[in-house]
């Protein structure tokens, strides 16, 4: 019965950037760690990661963003997310982002924010920690 | 409970007054940490109540109660599953790669312009080796996000190796009592004996590609057996004759026509394009009038209860055996006799 509860992420693409090797390098890793991992691929509006976060009822959402958009785009996903009593799902952003604009994002609720080069570890540590619950194994 | 969630909504339906499980929520200071999804069964009324009102908060929240088979889970499935029995279950099965959830994305939209409400559970794989997995079919499915007839729910399979998660069954179960007209199960990719989805589905399509095999292929037992309707996907690619002359005379040679007179029709779809789509939703209508009018609705729906049951029973005798094995020092004595390859004691206490 232990196996039976697993981590949910939503790893999700907004804006118009086509670039999702990182996002599936992402996917890979936290399905080697043992989540379950839903990939919904690019060009995602925060009304179609929020709607998807509903229906999939997951944990934790990642976030991948190389386009820039970030300060329009994350505030709309986390305005969407708490609408839909959603405030309790970890939400984390990838991408390249301006040093200043780091802690204006964790301002909005997103409470990890990972930068190119960032070990693969490092983030799955952050999901289980934040998560608070162990991985079964 | 905080009662409090009435909030300004924007881009998805309200859901009420939600209780977020996280720090300060309902279940702050109880043995589930932050973020633990588990619900305590004393919050089942009032969950089941907002699932009632049509809440899709609620419907996920205990969609995933169902799926780790919680104790919460269990009672708003007892509550829940009188009022399921009413959907038409459809089963969408066939190879990785022959275009499963392209082609159930274009029967929700199809289903939808019929003015059926649809829900479908996406079913792939989890890793034997970590247990994590890759949900990926919903990547297909994203047009509908704005549409509240449609509700789509990936899960994996957790070891289960039928085609389908243990827990598919009582994920259709919850859905249909939701109220959808139309619940369709997408399978992982499957070979050959793969049938689960038959013992859950009330029509099952069972989806074949060009350029994957022989004719030889379309005689062997499996798969085959269980489809009540063939679609050749794909069929503009090179091959669709062959693929349809040889799964035409796998038909005609019989011996395995589905019980009640229904003849298995074979029908050609580009998914990609949105070809053949109007006549495979009009052949999957088809299917259901047929099921309804000749008692075979009923007939299926007792043998999958039966199923059911058969696996509920086996599951818990199942577990009794795995303790025997983890904590009888009898049979530490035997694998001890039989790594010393003293096979004749061995078989002697293993039969006594």
């Amino acid at each position: 019965m232990a196996d039976q509860q697993r981590i949910r992420v939503l790893v999700a693409k907004p804006g118009l950037d086509g670039h999702d090797r990182g996002a599936k390098v992402i996917v890979r890793a936290l399905r080697d760690a043992g989540m379950e991992v839903i990939y919904t691929g690019i060009r995602q509006t925060p009304e179609m990661i929020a709607s998807a976060a509903l229906q999939e009822d997951v944990d934790v959402i990642g976030l991948s963003i190389l386009s820039g958009a970030h300060m329009a785009v994350f505030p709309k996903i986390m305005e969407l997310l708490r609408a839909g009593g959603m405030d309790d799902v970890v939400v984390l952003a990838g991408g390249i982002f301006p040093d200043e604009d780091v802690p204006k994002i964790k301002a909005m609720g997103i409470r990890g924010v990972f930068g190119p080069g960032t070990p693969l570890s490092e983030i799955v540590e952050f999901i289980r920690a934040n998560v608070g619950r162990p991985e079964a194994a | 409970m905080t009662g409090d969630g009435r909030r300004a909504l924007t881009g998805i339906k309200a859901t009420g007054d939600e209780q977020p499980l996280g720090p300060g929520g309902a279940m702050a200071g109880a043995a589930t940490p932050p973020g633990g999804r588990t619900i305590d069964p004393a919050a089942v009324p009032d969950l089941v109540e907002r699932f009632r009102r049509g809440e899709r908060r609620a419907l996920s929240r205990t969609l995933t109660q169902v799926e780790n088979a919680t104790p919460a889970g269990r009672e708003a499935l007892r509550a829940l599953f009188p009022s399921s029995g009413r959907a038409h279950v459809v089963g969408v099965t066939g190879p990785p790669g022959a275009g499963k959830s392209t082609l159930v994305n274009r029967l929700i939209a199809e289903w939808r312009g019929r003015g059926r409400t649809v829900a479908v559970v996406a079913v792939d794989p989890s890793s034997t080796l970590t247990g994590g997995a890759t949900l990926g079919d919903r990547v297909r499915m994203m047009a509908t996000y704005a549409d509240e007839g449609v509700f789509i729910r990936s899960m994996a399979t957790r070891g289960n190796l039928g085609g389908l998660a243990r827990a598919t069954r009582g994920i259709v179960w919850t859905l249909d009592a939701f109220g959808f007209d139309v619940v369709i199960i997408e399978t992982v990719g499957v070979g050959q004996d793969e049938v689960e989805v038959a013992r859950t589905a009330q029509t099952t399509l069972l989806l074949q590609v060009p350029g994957l095999g022989d004719d030889i292929q379309a005689i062997k037992a499996g798969i085959l057996e269980i489809a009540d309707l063939l679609v050749i996907n794909k069929a503009d690619r090179p091959g669709a004759g062959e693929l349809k002359r040889d799964l035409a005379m796998m038909l005609t040679l019989g011996g395995h026509a589905p019980p009640g007179g229904w003849r298995v029709p074979i029908l050609e779809t580009s998914a990609a394009r949105g070809e053949g789509i109007g006549e495979l939703a009009d052949a999957v209508e088809g299917h259901l009038r047929h099921l309804k009018e000749g008692g075979e609705w009923a007939r299926r729906e007792r043998a999958m209860l039966l199923d059911e049951i058969q696996g509920l029973v086996r599951g818990r005798i199942l577990a009794q055996v795995d303790r025997l094995f983890h904590d009888d020092p009898a049979f530490d004595a035997l694998l001890a006799r039989l790594v010393a390859r003293d096979w004749a004691t061995a078989v002697a206490r293993s039969t006594t």
